[in-house]
């Protein structure tokens, strides 16, 4: 269904006098409120009274990741600190994670584009959501959560894991609806497999699959074996969560909820707009988010936009799946790690030497396989194997910690990894995304 | 007297095996027993060889990650229960053993034990105080 047809079928030029309206609305508020963004428009000689369309939205400064986390906790809260309900943070990164506020309006705001995610996936207020991201500060599993209910789905909120009990529940409660991570649903279809249970059996129509990138190939996979149509659905905790954008019916690129989140394509080197239909790197502006707005932000996801009269009636614009990182973030397993993570954890390891080596790969499951070969410091090589599997599980514990993710550790000789004059070649990803 | 043993780190890798049995060929080094601990990735090649030290220099060389470590070796009584006698010699002195592996004195057909115990020491002032001999090397 739609969700909200006067937003979602405005028609655009319409959609875009009210962009700048709240583009407008929101600079100005940022610039008394927030310090921070005084200085950097004050930095570019932009004042509030430049902006009166969304097409000035290009004079404005850009918002990096960086920026998040050195303003970390509160820097960039754009409303008073009781007016919060809800914070959440993001997920699996180094040091200092990066807030996400959400003041009672922004709860709404976010049930109100989830629920309109849900819709483009054909869900109604009839159906059974049986929401299995993970609940906690990630935003998956909440966001998800609060469009669910704005729509008045049954909601279960089953969170990730516990694959058996997913299934029960899933039988019992006839689901209709599955959210999860893509290689989260593939996981399940094995584990049914052996449990003897049969998907076309149960009721499930739609799955609502993010968090990690996936191919057209675990598209299909995923329908046939799970007996459902697969969306795809992107957000990010910086803009919001879970929401931003998701495939309609169509399937055929992902509709962004623009009248919320503006996104524009710059040249990551210049930071030069490029017109529609150009691939480069993918920019949000919260247009009306009162907790922690940010202003052109740069996610370094990698896609292109477009409109078309799309076969489901609306008008919003269109991304296409993610085609890729400007930096070398890697999601595994829908958590985001970096390969310097990695090396700081080896640092503080003194039997091995921060000389590695990424291996990822999907198992029979589809799901990410990691490994990781580490040289073996030679003042700590032993006779014995069992000192060595020590160290190995020492390097795994540590993994697992820094990077909440399961990795598989392979000892190696030293001066085994190749040593390169330039920039290392630290991953092989031999996924197919 | 306590053995000199080679031990060499060697990854599961075609040919490695090969590598280091060759390096240690051509810098002319005998073999009297090798032995190896392995697991899913790596394995530890256990070597007893004439000039440790210089197959040591020369497997470094190679790049190969190897250590010079002391191990106990015995020679057992040829005839039935002989290992038995030592083990229970060890196991009723609380001597750890983490591993241990046999070989063959080349000149007299007789069979040595070699030993890696947690407390090398010990095992060897235990096996003094029971009459049993610990050789020196192999001749």
């Amino acid at each position: 269904m739609i969700w909200n047809r006067d937003a979602e079928c405005e028609a655009v030029e319409q959609r875009r006098l009210l962009q700048g309206y709240q583009l407008k609305k929101q600079v100005t508020h940022l610039y008394e409120k927030v310090p921070f963004y005084r200085k950097k428009m004050d930095d570019l000689g932009v004042t509030p009274g430049d902006i009166n369309s969304i097409e000035d939205i290009g004079k404005l400064p850009f918002t990096t990741k960086d920026e998040l986390r050195e303003t970390y906790p509160y820097g960039l809260l754009a409303c008073p600190e009781e007016d919060l309900v809800e914070i959440h943070t993001s997920s699996g990164t180094t040091g200092t994670p990066v807030l996400g506020g959400y003041t009672r309006a922004d709860l709404d705001m976010w049930g109100e584009v989830m629920a309109r995610c849900i819709g483009m996936c054909g869900g109604t207020p009839s159906d059974v959501v049986q929401n299995a991201y993970g609940y906690g500060m990630f935003t998956g599993g909440l966001g998800v959560h609060h469009g669910a209910q704005k729509m008045g789905c049954n909601t279960i909120p089953a969170a990730s894991g516990n694959t058996k009990r997913q299934l029960m529940l899933m039988r019992d409660f006839k689901s209709t609806i599955l959210t999860c991570t893509p290689s989260y649903a593939l996981y399940m279809a094995e584990e049914a497999k052996e449990m003897g249970i049969d998907f076309r059996d149960l009721h499930l129509k739609a799955g609502v699959f993010g968090a990690e990138p996936w191919s057209d190939n675990m598209r299909k996979e995923i329908e046939e074996k799970l007996n459902l149509q697969a969306y795809d659905i992107y957000g990010l905790t910086e803009i919001i969560g879970p929401g931003v954008s998701n495939e309609c019916e169509a399937h055929h690129g992902l509709h962004v909820n623009e009248d919320h989140f503006y996104p524009e394509i710059i040249n990551p080197e210049t930071g030069e707009v490029l017109p529609e239909g150009e691939k480069g790197e993918l920019v949000f502006t919260s247009l009306t988010r009162q907790g922690t707005p940010i202003i052109r932000y740069r996610t370094r996801d990698i896609t292109y936009l477009w409109h078309d009269k799309c076969s489901c009636g609306r008008t919003l614009v269109k991304m296409h799946r993610l085609l890729g990182r400007t930096d070398d973030m890697l999601i595994l397993r829908g958590v985001n790690v970096f390969p310097s993570q990695i090396e700081n954890v080896l640092m503080q390891i003194e039997e091995t030497q921060p000389h590695y080596q990424i291996v990822i790969d999907r198992d029979r499951s589809q799901l990410d396989e990691v490994e990781l070969q580490v040289e073996v410091e030679e003042a700590f090589f032993s006779d014995e194997t069992k000192e060595l599997e020590r160290i190995r599980a020492k390097i795994a514990q540590a993994m697992k910690q820094e990077l909440q993710i399961n990795v598989n550790i392979k000892l190696v000789e030293p001066k085994s990894i190749e040593r390169s004059m330039g920039k290392a070649k630290r991953v092989i990803d031999k996924r197919n995304l | 007297m306590k053995v000199k043993q080679l031990s060499v780190f060697i990854e599961n890798t075609n040919g490695r095996l090969a590598q280091v049995t060759r390096v240690m060929g051509n810098a002319g080094v005998n073999m009297r027993a090798a032995t190896i601990a392995d697991t899913a990735d790596f394995g530890i090649l256990r070597i007893i060889c004439e000039k440790p030290q210089e197959a040591l220099l020369a497997l470094k060389e190679a790049g190969f990650t190897a250590r010079v470590t002391e191990v106990i070796g015995v020679k057992l009584k040829d005839e039935p229960g002989g290992l038995a006698d030592i083990m229970e010699l060890f196991e009723k002195n609380g001597v750890n053993i983490e591993y241990c592996y046999s070989t063959l004195m080349s000149d007299q057909g007789q069979a040595v034990v070699i030993f890696r115990v947690e407390d090398i020491d010990r095992g060897l002032k235990i096996l003094g105080e029971n009459g049993v001999d610990a050789i020196a090397s192999f001749g």
